[in-house]
């Protein structure tokens, strides 16, 4: 029986493979021996059999299901599960099979049977972080920058719930792909962080991108919160950025046909989000960008990127401030990595920095002002064992002298320049699960604050793939 | 001001748009093997971009720009699948947004779509380890799965590029004949392994373990992709020395310690096999790769 139930397989396999747009090449007696063989094997094998044909049985009820087509799929709309054996029909194709035609079954134990087959990948991150200030973390100006709201404060003192991720993602036809991260907040409400389509199959290397995404301004900018080696925004994020810039509008990309990668990209925003406001009837903010990549050996690869970004606003309002006028953003970074023959598994550098260049023009606080700020930061995180890796980060910005007008506002930067120092440790329990402590030493504020936080980060569900 | 960057950029990219193309089909390998069975059956119409190497682990490559750059002027796309790039692969098509290579279009072949898939996991939770939902992807080790493979991948090319099909066809069928002598030369070979009890490192010898007739009493990870504690090979020397194995396999990108550890306290002989082509410098195209496979195994019986 059992071994009449795989002859049965195979020429059910045999069939799939016929109708299949697969190869006219013929098939040799030496796939017939190998059945033959495999089935005897099966035969004498008692102890493997158990399990053996469970698996087929498996396969068969898929090859079933795929078998009795159109009905299947109504029964797997209406969320019935493929239980009902459809012997009949499947016997009936078996019969018809041409006896030349066998090969090597293929897979199609991986195939979709039901309607929630065609659900999008659903991945969940949490955070959780247990942080400690020496300071009130909530009370930390950064002079002569107006913070937007999230930059105001550097954590949350205590044990606290970060922002959970919802992301749901799916290919939606054979022309686009579509995402949305949904996060919900510890203090209640869910933000859309990100919702957007992208195309996939536009010519000549050209992708477009619409909706409420992350800018591509910035290395970090495109990277979701949870990713990032360190659980903060550095410093020039911090203050230029309100920490990463999302906002709602098109972008377009196109990639070179060269060997080394090179890539010119084209924003037009909103102005939902800080330093910008929804003004020329809500297309705020612009942006270009363009960047280049490639491998110097199999140990090393790169990438750099120099961005534009324009900003207008109007009554942007930064806790008791408010400014009006134009904000240009120019970024320039560079990350290199590298891993012992192209392999990071047991041990790997990363190493990257980010220059921001920023000029503000306009009226802040109804007085004439125009400010000139720079900022960068540098960061190394080696692993050197599996799961384990160290990181280290400074970070600093500075704003230009704005005058008397200005002394004891918020755009005074009273003679010091904000710095911080940041070390991590990190430990992944496997690539889903990660645990990290951090220390600051924050000097960014007139008076130095010091900070540990101790954090887990981990994804559910679906296996998303990283980012370079 | 804006405007005109943004015009400079659109510019700017039609004119390297004009840029012609060099080779006839640009094929983007995911891993060593199959690009030296792309360069067995296209030969000199096509020009074989492998995106890894035997030295790297091929569930953690990185997304690196030069994938995406090369990913961009592909028109065919030859990966594993069964979940094997799941980390890498879903970027760099994403963000090539090459048209021709999406999955589900004639320029995105998955070789594990016409192989029949061992280790299908009958529920999926993570605590099991880095289990792939589509059964054990490590389809290479065994000779044998590369014949459904390479007709596919034949009848792939022809219809990506007619104009060399007959081409394709005839190494096609030359490296068939070839292949299959070559497997009854391996067999032949590799009969005193038949039954022999071996432990391994990863799970990821299961094809090649049925194709010698291999038995893996052990492995040295707890679960797939989860590296052992001390506790663990503990255990692992226990079942050694009641259920004695011949040697412990592992494939040439994997960490040798585990390995070496057991060798050390167990005299078990340690044997590093390619798994690859590449995976070393001996197995520098498919039939090198299983002649050091062959041979390497033997040694380990008969150091």
């Amino acid at each position: 029986m059992k071994a009449k139930r795989m002859l049965g397989v195979c020429a059910f396999a045999a069939t799939l493979r016929a109708l299949s747009p697969a190869p006219a090449y013929a098939v040799t007696d030496e796939d017939l021996s190998q059945i033959r063989q495999s089935i005897k094997k099966l035969e004498v094998q008692h102890a493997e059999d158990a399990k053996h044909i469970k698996e087929l049985e498996q396969r068969l009820k898929v090859a079933e299901s795929m078998a009795t087509g159109e009905a299947t799929k109504a029964q797997a709309s209406q969320g019935s599960p493929n239980e009902t054996p459809l012997v009949t029909n499947y016997q009936a194709t078996t019969s018809s099979v041409p006896a030349q035609a066998v090969g090597p079954a293929p897979a199609q134990s991986g195939a979709p049977t039901s309607a929630g087959a065609f659900n999008p990948a659903i991945g969940v991150t949490l955070m959780g972080t247990y942080a400690h200030f020496s300071h009130d973390p909530d009370n930390a100006p950064v002079p002569g920058f107006a913070l937007g709201d999230e930059a105001r404060s550097l954590a949350t003192q205590g044990f606290s719930l970060g922002e959970s991720e919802v992301s749901l993602s799916a290919n939606i036809d054979q022309a686009l792909y579509g995402q949305v991260v949904l996060s919900f907040p510890r203090e209640g409400g869910a933000n859309v962080e990100e919702g957007f389509i992208q195309t996939t199959s536009l010519p000549w290397g050209f992708m477009i991108k619409g909706g409420r995404f992350l800018s591509g301004i910035g290395y970090l900018n495109e990277q979701h919160q949870h990713a990032w080696d360190f659980l903060d925004a550095p410093l020039p994020y911090r203050a230029m950025l309100n920490n990463q810039l999302g906002d709602e509008g098109v972008q377009m990309r196109w990639t070179a046909p060269t060997e080394t990668f090179l890539q010119f990209g084209a924003e037009t925003l909103r102005g939902d989000s800080f330093p910008a406001t929804p003004t020329h009837d809500g297309a705020g903010a612009q942006s270009v960008f363009v960047r280049a990549g490639g491998d110097v050996d199999e140990s090393n690869s790169w990438l750099t990127s120099l961005a534009y970004y324009h900003a207008d606003a109007k009554d942007l309002v930064t806790g008791i401030d408010s400014f009006t006028g134009a904000t240009h953003l120019g970024i320039a970074g560079l990350v290199w990595k590298w891993a012992p023959n192209g392999n990071p598994v047991q041990r790997n550098l990363k190493l990257q920095s980010e220059f921001f260049f920023r000029r503000q023009d306009g009226t802040f606080d109804a007085l004439a002002y125009r400010g000139d700020q720079t900022g960068f930061y540098g960061q190394a995180v080696y692993q050197f064992m599996p799961r384990w890796s160290v990181g280290a980060r400074y970070d600093q910005v500075s704003a230009n002298d704005v005058g008397a007008d200005f002394a004891g506002t918020t755009l005074d930067n009273l003679d010091h320049t904000p710095h911080r120092y940041s070390g991590v440790l990190m430990y992944d329990t496997s690539e889903f699960g990660r645990f990290r402590l951090q220390y600051n030493y924050d000097d960014s504020a007139p008076q130095a604050n010091q900070g540990v936080m101790l954090n887990y980060t981990v994804n559910l569900g679906a296996h998303g793939a990283h980012q370079y | 001001m804006n405007k005109l960057l943004i015009n400079a950029v659109l510019i700017s990219a039609l004119f390297f748009t004009a840029a012609p193309a060099k080779a006839a089909v640009n094929i983007f390998a995911c891993e060593p093997e199959w690009g030296s069975l792309a360069t067995e059956i296209g030969g000199d119409a096509v020009s074989v971009y492998v995106a890894s190497t035997g030295r790297q682990d091929p569930h953690q490559v990185q997304a690196r720009p030069s994938l995406i750059a090369r990913a961009r002027s592909a028109d065919l796309v030859f990966c594993t699948g069964a979940e094997l790039e799941v980390g890498w692969m879903p970027v760099v098509l994403r963000q090539a947004a090459n048209g021709k290579i999406q999955p589900g279009s004639p320029g995105y072949l998955e070789a594990a779509s016409v192989v029949s898939m061992k280790e299908i996991p009958q529920h999926l939770d993570r605590a099991e380890g880095d289990v792939h939902a589509a059964g054990n992807p490590h389809i290479q080790t065994d000779p044998r799965n590369f014949l459904p493979v390479v007709d596919a991948l034949a009848a792939r090319l022809a219809e990506i590029d007619p104009t060399h099909a007959s081409i394709y066809k005839a190494r096609h069928d030359a490296f068939v004949a070839k292949w299959r002598a070559a497997i009854r030369k391996w067999e032949t070979e590799a009969a005193p392994l038949k039954g022999m009890q071996i432990a391994v490192q990863h799970k990821n010898w299961i094809y090649l373990l049925d194709w010698l007739g291999l038995r893996d009493v052990v492995a040295l990870e707890p679960k797939p992709g989860v590296p052992p504690s001390s506790g663990y090979l503990s255990e692992v020397l226990a079942k050694v020395k009641a259920s004695p194995v011949k040697m412990t396999i592992r494939a040439a990108y994997e960490d040798e310690r585990p390995s070496q550890w057991l060798k050390q306290n167990a005299g078990v002989p340690a044997v590093e096999l390619p798994f690859t082509v590449g995976g070393n410098d001996k197995a520098k195209d498919l039939f090198g790769l299983f002649d050091e496979t062959i041979d390497h195994l033997m040694k380990g019986v008969r150091p």
